[in-house]
């Protein structure tokens, strides 16, 4: 049967600008911002132009000079282990940011697990965490990524739920318990939620249980 | 140490596993053949090999066949296969008998990444790919199997978030040094996991389904957090670039939500956006599951869609449920139960 010519998404060059390892196998890569962007966005990237691209959450604010993403290796995956190789001056292919899991202004709990924190990051950078609520869950402390800045920015709005380790600054438990124990959470408001399937399945089921309606539940699951 | 599956191996793999050992090219086909057309449990039972030969292979490899650990069988025939797959996990496959078809509804993945409002399987998580022999075994290790006249991949997982291991199993399926099934006997189900769906659209020749749900965007986002990085209307304009000839098939299934899509404004929405294109779609009746704030629409209010949208030139049917008694049914599958639970979370 004749097809057409497979039509890719268009890749642009990006020079890598910054890289850091936040934590162990944790980077975030800086490159060139070639296009403005909402935060909550999410630009495909690939190493070549002929790759196929894989989709990272943008986790920086818009009024920024550069894009930053956050990722951690997946040993089996083709593209992070290489990705964390990149070098400074590098070449990088990256996509118009798109996507419609975008932060308002409207006050909003934002529930993330791991590096699912990335497009709240880019929230917070551009502008957006007032009336805002975050919980954020990991097994280490060291998985807190951005944490100085959500600290500074959102004080006692900033929730960090630590399933393996215990410090003062940390609550030590699983965020869903925490929220199994809220009764005053509002059905008025979105609850933004970004990570695995498995906790965006669960953390909507508690949600729907405590009546806050689907409509107000946005999830973006990574894959 | 554990020894690779050759079962799930491509003709070009074969070849390449052949020529690593030093053995005729041609040996590449006669275990394909062993493998696909013979039904062959072991690499001794392949005797027209040379004794080397098996010899050789038997010492790296197995044919992976993996028999189903349990069966359930429904008051409407329906029977549910459970399978172990690699790491302890387990997966599902529902075996659908009707008056002139067999239909083999197989899973993709242990779980699945996309969190629908509406699914059983998503309520697991995601836990591991399949690999394209533990796509296929599921074909080939039930007691129907050479009874079969249909395969879909509609079964636990998103097949088209598993790309690389669905177009070999289908390579595969309906290649002639394969099993040599007509590509028209398969149709594979995708949320519209956009750049894979091209893939599987230009390197595959089975009908496609794609899961809809619902004409509008917005809602769409609430029930699919996929519909956040791949609208539906980006699904379709993908579509209209491509030329399925008057053989493959493009249906959409919709499940109906009480209330929430299956209103005259639905109606309308789908006809807009499906204007033009040669499809059907396939009305289901939402299987209730935990925790879930949707209803299933009303028969009779389903039948009314179903008239409304074949009087609009849409050709439109309501699927009946199969295996609903043994959870078998639609968006039913799951194997959380199974689970190893234990394992550290983050959340």
């Amino acid at each position: 049967m004749p097809h057409t010519q497979r039509k890719k998404k268009n890749l642009y060059p990006s020079l890598v600008l910054g890289k850091k390892e936040i934590a162990d196998g944790v980077f975030t890569i800086e490159t060139e911002k070639k296009f403005s962007f909402i935060p909550g966005q999410v630009i495909a990237l690939a190493l070549n132009p002929e790759d196929e691209p894989r989709l990272y959450s943008i986790a920086s604010g818009n009024e920024g000079k550069t894009l930053r993403i956050l990722f951690d290796i997946n040993p089996e995956g083709q593209l992070t282990p290489a990705l964390s190789k990149c070098r400074i001056g590098d070449t990088v292919f990256v996509s118009e940011p798109f996507g419609k899991f975008i932060g308002t202004q409207e006050q909003a709990f934002w529930i993330a697990t791991g590096t699912g924190i990335a497009p709240f990051i880019s929230m917070l950078e551009s502008g957006l965490a007032i009336n805002k609520t975050l919980l954020h869950g990991a097994r280490y402390i060291s998985q807190f990524y951005f944490a100085d800045k959500f600290e500074e920015a959102m004080h006692k709005n900033y929730l960090r739920f630590c399933t393996a380790e215990e410090n003062n600054m940390v609550i030590h438990g699983r965020l869903t318990d925490y929220l199994k124990k809220q009764e005053t959470l509002s059905p008025k408001i979105k609850y933004y939620l970004c990570g695995s399937a498995e906790m965006v399945v669960e953390v909507r089921d508690i949600l729907i249980n405590k009546g806050i309606p689907f409509n107000n539940i946005v999830a973006e699951i990574y894959f | 140490m554990q020894k690779e599956p050759l079962y799930g191996k491509t003709l070009n793999e074969l070849k390449e596993i052949v020529k690593q050992h030093n053995l005729p090219g041609f040996t590449a086909g006669q275990i394909a053949d062993w493998l696909y057309k013979k039904r062959a449990e072991s690499i001794d039972s392949m005797t027209n090999l040379s004794k080397k030969a098996r010899q050789l292979l038997s010492e790296n490899f197995e044919t992976g066949i993996t028999l189903p650990s349990k069966v359930q069988e429904s008051v409407d025939g329906t029977k549910k296969y459970l399978f172990p797959a690699h790491k302890q996990l387990f997966i599902e496959a529902a075996y659908i008998p009707e008056d002139n078809r067999k239909t083999l509804c197989i899973s993709s993945q242990v779980g699945c990444k996309m969190g629908c409002l509406f699914c059983m399987t998503g309520k697991q998580g995601f836990q591991s790919q399949l690999t394209a022999g533990e796509i296929l075994n599921q074909i080939r290790s039930i007691p129907e199997s050479e009874e079969l006249t249909n395969v879909v991949y509609m079964g636990m997982g998103e097949p088209l978030d598993n790309i690389e291991e669905v177009l070999k199993s289908l390579d595969i399926l309906t290649s002639d040094w394969g099993y040599g099934w007509s590509p028209r006997r398969i149709n594979v189900s995708t949320i519209g996991i956009v750049p894979a769906m091209r893939r599987f659209i230009e390197e595959s020749e089975a009908h496609l389904a794609i899961s809809l749900h619902t004409p509008f965007n917005e809602e769409r986002q609430k029930l699919m957090p996929i519909e956040q990085v791949y609208s539906i209307e980006q699904v379709i304009e993908t579509l209209r670039e491509y030329d399925f000839g008057r053989q493959r098939r493009i249906s959409f299934e919709y499940i109906m939500f009480e209330g929430i899509n299956d209103t005259p404004a639905h109606v309308k929405g789908l006809t807009k956006l499906l204007n033009g294109i040669r499809c059907r779609i396939n009305l289901i009746r939402f299987h209730p599951i935990p925790d879930s704030p949707l209803r299933g629409t009303p028969h009779k209010t389903m039948q009314w869609f179903c008239d409304q949208l074949n009087n609009k030139g849409i050709t439109t049917t309501i699927r009946r449920s199969r295996g609903e008694d043994i959870y078998a049914a639609c968006g039913l599958l799951s194997t959380k139960a199974l689970l190893n639970d234990n394992k550290p979370k983050d959340f």
